[in-house]
């Protein structure tokens, strides 16, 4: 066994290394499903209260597209699955997806691969200790939310089996990443692929729980929940991840076995021996550098919103003769449900889109940390100007990939029922959220200009406005709290009113805290 | 014995037409000082070697000298500007090498190359093939492709394509090839037949005497020497080791002769560069059996110069 030689000092390595990180991702995946566990026991406190809930989801598409399987919801165990189950699984699919990549692909992009395998090392012995530390974290996270959901008196076996199912989802996207590691020698390209494929697993269950679930079955979150954790459990879907997340590992392994160290799969084509006219320029050279990722992020919410479009035109049949959910959405002010689907799925492709306007105004962070920033800032090119090529990008881009999302979800459901004239309705209702992704554009400039080390800060920002969006009203949140996002002061089109001064606002604050950033930048040391 | 002293400066510090002046830097990282009173001169059509240990501070002061770093303490003047107000307009007139070239991995070097040169605008095709031929640089690859060394001729052929008045490099040539360091040496020599300004920061002794006309010498963020290279030369030492048929006499009393151990028919002794000569013929007149010579590395020099002056300091 000396391809393994090494594993036990790697581990503590790896262990060592992302401390932080591997705590920070053991506390929010527990707490997350407990705290939200903890709210529905609080929000349904009688068995009368959870069969009417139960009642509302059953005849909700835009309910079960987001949340899952309607499975028992008139248990505690069935409605707690169903509100935090979905989510909860793609945090802890993102958790497995950063933890390997980043410890295999990413340590090899840095070149610090080839100083490693020159010690009496063996070729998979890294791989392994990646694997080991991140099964233990899917072990551990999966064991917290079981025995947190028994302490709370919730089924046992149940438990177990969602617990169990929290983990092997993990376990199939180590083992995604590491195949993804293998063939791309980009770790932006492992994140992005295997992103994509949670993304596609996501959306692929929303369709097939809608309908009659056989899609369910070929998306690797449907197939845990087809293990129908408080609603009459069954142990052998949560095998057959198992046995995909071992050859998953098995396909990585030969792969590796095929490669060069630092190489990928796909060979380096030659480029052009010149550049083109517009690389001249710091706005086209910042629009070079950031293509890539706005195409992977604008096909992400354009498929996102053509799948959660392609649906809408369901959810009317789908209510039937529903009183329940009739009740309900007066008591909300809604008065078209598919309008008030059609409003949930565009918040939910802004928050992805959201991702990318972060992303994008950290790219000086990223340029300056690889001490790219320092040459070109040594050309005639104010800080002023740099920075504001790939802010324009980033401003630019979140309308682009908020029209996209718009447009996916206006060209589907459009072509099933709703009528072409719901492109340019559902394109502006998705535009409409321009200025919060503006905001969280600008909060991570100002962080990049005054207090560059706290950067991470704008992720954490953007994911509590993802629990405040999806998770606000289960979690029984405070509305002053809510009202911290700024994603609740866009209008939700095409459900709500469209306003003007909320967005104004918004706009005018993220104008601001761009200004400060770009005025701390000019003021620091670059470096 | 040459006379060690606080900073020489023998450069025209009164005359306005100084490429680069620096007086009294000091920057401090949270409680790190990087630099701690510097002093640097360079006169316009020179190349100037700027010398130092690892973290003596030669990348802090060009970054100073960049505008990427705002001084604490100090005056610094760069082509008769501030470099950190004026940046932009000072960076037209400049070139900039650092030390380790970081690229774009999915551009080509071409790509980059030009990148660098329109940004600057003084893109000049003829001049930049010219170049890449020069260098052996393959121009079509993505730069997640190359070498270090690769990525360091990117870096150079980027900046010698232009023709700006001033190119500041920071240890240029690490990772180049020993063939490659000499095309180096050869442009930069037509960059001084041009009458334009080089300060080439360093730690190879031999780079440095090969190109430089003035050098200044920098330790843990201070000027402790400056000045021309024949004067750095007095301060070159070469140690010898030799063995003689009959045993050495009179080496103690040869000027330029330091540290002299004499074991029988051996001696092995230290000896400033300029008097090489005088001792070798004396010592051809004992018969010699073997002798090996080896110039005395860097980090010898400043222990040998300045070792004094380091304790008293660490002692302060």
């Amino acid at each position: 066994m000396t391809e393994l030689t090494g594993t036990v000092t790697l581990t503590r390595l790896v262990l060592r290394r992302d401390r932080v990180r591997i705590l920070l991702w053991l506390l929010a995946v527990p707490v997350l499903v407990l705290v939200t566990a903890a709210s529905i026991k609080g929000l349904y406190p009688t068995q009368h209260d959870l069969d009417v809930a139960a009642e509302a989801s059953r005849g909700n598409a835009a309910a079960i597209a987001f949340n899952g399987p309607p499975l028992a919801l008139d248990t505690m165990g069935g409605e707690v699955a169903f509100q935090v189950g979905t989510l909860g699984l793609v945090v802890v699919a993102l958790m497995s997806v950063f933890m390997t990549g980043r410890n295999t692909r990413g340590e090899e992009e840095a070149g610090r691969g080839d100083a490693l395998r020159a010690l009496p090392v063996g070729r998979h012995a890294n791989a392994t200790a990646t694997l080991l530390v991140v099964t233990g974290m899917n072990v551990a996270v999966g064991a917290a939310v079981a025995l947190g959901l028994i302490a709370m008196d919730l089924p046992a076996r149940g438990s177990l089996v969602f617990g169990t199912a929290f983990c092997l989802l993990g376990l199939l996207f180590a083992g995604f990443t590491l195949v993804a590691a293998q063939i791309s020698e980009n770790t932006r390209v492992v994140h992005g692929g295997t992103g994509a494929v949670l993304g596609a697993a996501f959306v692929l269950r929303a369709v097939g729980d809608i309908g009659d679930g056989t899609l369910s079955w070929f998306s690797p979150i449907g197939l845990v929940q087809k293990s129908r954790p408080f609603a009459g459990e069954r142990w052998w879907p949560l095998l057959l991840a198992a046995v995909g997340a071992a050859a998953a590992v098995a396909v990585a392994h030969a792969l590796s076995d095929r490669r060069d160290v630092g190489a990928g799969l796909v060979a380096p084509r030659p480029g052009p021996p010149r550049a083109a006219p517009g690389l001249g320029r710091p706005l086209g050279l910042a629009v070079r550098l950031q293509r890539g990722s706005l195409i992977g992020w604008g096909s992400a919410v354009f498929l996102t919103g053509l799948a959660y479009g392609w649906v809408a035109a369901d959810v009317e049949d789908f209510i039937g003769d529903n009183d329940t959910m009739a009740d309900i959405l007066a008591r909300y002010g809604a008065t078209d449900l598919t309008d008030s689907y059609l409003a949930q799925s565009l918040l939910l492709v802004a928050l992805i889109g959201t991702g990318f306007a972060v992303q994008s105004a950290l790219r000086p962070l990223g340029e300056e940390g690889a001490l790219r920033a320092e040459p070109l800032l040594a050309t005639p090119v104010s800080r002023a100007r740099w920075m504001a090529s790939h802010l324009a990008v980033a401003l630019a881009g979140s309308v682009v990939v908020l029209a996209l999302a718009g447009l996916g979800a206006g060209i589907a459901y459009g072509s099933t029922g709703g009528g072409w004239s719901q492109i340019p309705r559902l394109t502006g209702a998705a535009l409409a959220y321009a200025p919060a992704l503006w905001l969280l554009a600008g909060l991570a400039t100002a962080l990049f200009g005054l207090v560059p080390r706290a950067t991470a800060a704008a992720w954490a920002v953007l994911a509590a406005c993802a629990v405040i969006g999806l998770l606000g009203e289960v979690l029984g949140l405070p509305s002053w709290v809510r009202d911290l996002s700024p994603f609740e002061h866009v209008p939700h089109l095409p459900a709500g009113d469209p306003t003007v001064a909320a967005p104004l606002l918004l706009a005018l604050l993220a104008a601001l805290l761009t200004a400060a950033g770009v005025a701390g930048f000019r003021r620091r040391d670059v470096g | 014995m040459s006379t060690v002293s606080a900073p020489r400066r023998n450069s025209p510090t009164s005359r306005g037409d100084a490429a680069a002046s620096v007086s009294g830097l000091t920057k401090t990282f949270g409680r790190t000082r990087a630099l701690d009173g510097l002093d640097l001169i360079v006169a316009e059509g020179e190349v100037h070697g700027f010398l130092g240990p690892n973290g003596a501070g030669k990348t802090t002061t060009i970054r100073v000298l960049l505008g990427l770093l705002r001084a604490d303490f100090g005056e610094v003047r760069l082509l008769g500007g501030d470099p950190w107000r004026d940046a932009v307009a000072l960076h037209r007139r400049l070139a900039y090498v650092p030390g380790d070239v970081s690229l774009w991995p999915k551009l080509t070097g071409g790509e980059i190359i030009d990148v660098y040169a329109r940004l600057r605008g003084d893109l000049d095709p003829v001049r930049r093939d010219a170049l890449l031929e020069r260098f052996e640089l393959d121009p079509t690859k993505k730069a997640r492709t190359y070498s270090k060394g690769n990525r360091q001729k990117v870096g150079l052929v980027a900046a010698l394509t232009s023709r700006a008045e001033l190119l500041l490099l920071d240890e240029p040539t690490s990772g180049l090839d020993p063939l490659m360091e000499s095309v180096f040496q050869e442009c930069i020599r037509e960059v001084k037949a041009e009458g334009r300004t080089v300060l080439l920061s360093s730690h190879i002794l031999a780079e440095v005497e090969a190109l430089c006309d003035r050098v200044s010498i920098i330790r843990a963020g201070r000027t402790v020497e400056s000045g021309t290279l024949t004067e750095l030369r007095h301060l070159t030492r070469t140690s010898i080791d030799v063995e003689t048929v009959r045993a050495p006499e009179g080496l103690a009393a040869l000027p330029g002769v330091h540290d002299l151990r004499v074991d029988d028919h051996r001696a092995r002794f230290d000896v400033d560069s300029d008097r090489l000569d005088h001792v070798v013929r004396l010592l051809a007149d004992f018969g010699i059996r073997s002798l090996t010579s080896r110039p005395p590395t860097l980090e010898e020099l400043f222990l040998r110069h300045y070792g004094d002056e380091t304790a008293a300091l660490e002692g302060s």
